[in-house]
């Protein structure tokens, strides 16, 4: 430390001043590993929870995660209710749009609440997707997977809508609850309920 | 931009979003640093998310993007 008072007298608080400073630095410096340290790899992380199963729906999530993970990003998928179907094998290349409930729909709420409507809308959704060469669910679900997506099954609902383990895509992640999922989101650097 | 030798092509065309930024990943995963990856998509929206995601992403840096009549074709080179 540096000397640089001429005045005696004002030694002592100037040479104090600096050594709280340089301890405070100090302080500072450990903290900031510790945060650091605290940061494991770096790597960023993005935690979604699905909880929709409509054919519209089931989208977002898997693009989403499939991109984020194109970033680098480790993404976690945590399904719950309806959006457990989006990883039930079967179920997830059967999923429906609605006819009711969007105003966008070319129908009126009345007509669409008609019997075969949902498979209508569903069918002319599913032709537009195979037109224009957007990726099937089970696409995404298997280019996510490939690329390290963590897909999780909240056991809960397994339990409530009485799947099976077996039922899922291979690579799902079961036996999982909320807990879980809040830890994810703690985690990560994007969190989001689709 | 700099002088690069294309070491391997990747075709999406025909394939949408996300599919042309998912497979760039996958296709650069299995190369090596200094390696150059020519990218050949039909999805208009591949010149923002392709120039987004080398941005963003670690490892990977835009070379050249060109806009043909309906081909666009992007070079990316892994840095790591």
């Amino acid at each position: 430390m540096s000397a640089d008072t001429t005045d005696g007298a004002e030694v002592a608080p100037d040479e104090l001043d600096r050594a709280e400073l340089a301890a405070r630095v100090d302080e500072l410096e450990a903290r900031l590993a510790d945060v650091e340290a605290d940061d494991d790899d770096g790597q960023p992380k993005m935690s979604i929870i699905a909880t929709k199963g409509t054919l519209d729906m089931a989208y977002p999530p898997l693009i989403l995660a499939s991109t984020a993970a194109a970033f680098g990003y480790e993404v976690t998928v945590f399904h719950t209710f309806w959006g457990l179907d989006i990883l039930h094998e079967e179920r997830s290349k059967e999923l429906k749009l609605s006819s009711v409930g969007n105003p966008n729909m070319p129908v009126p709420n009345v007509i669409g609440a008609l019997p075969g409507m949902d498979r209508m809308t569903t069918k002319m959704m599913e032709k537009r997707i195979a037109d224009n060469d957007t990726a099937t669910i089970e696409e995404l679900i298997e280019t996510s997977l490939d690329m390290g997506v963590e897909f999780q099954a909240c056991q809960m609902t397994i339990d409530l809508m009485d799947y099976d383990e077996a039922d899922f895509y291979d690579g799902v992640t079961t036996g999982v609850g909320a807990a879980t999922a809040i830890q994810d989101m703690a985690d990560a650097d994007i969190q989001l309920l689709v | 931009m700099t002088d690069y030798e294309v070491t391997e092509t990747l075709d999406v065309k025909g394939q949408n979003c996300p599919m042309p930024v998912v497979k760039t990943k996958q296709s650069v995963d299995s190369l090596d640093a200094g390696d150059a990856l020519e990218v050949l998509a039909t999805d208009p929206g591949s010149v923002s998310d392709l120039g987004g995601w080398a941005e963003t992403t670690p490892g990977v840096e835009l070379i050249d993007q060109q806009e043909g009549a309906d081909v666009y074709t992007h070079y990316v080179r892994v840095t790591e």
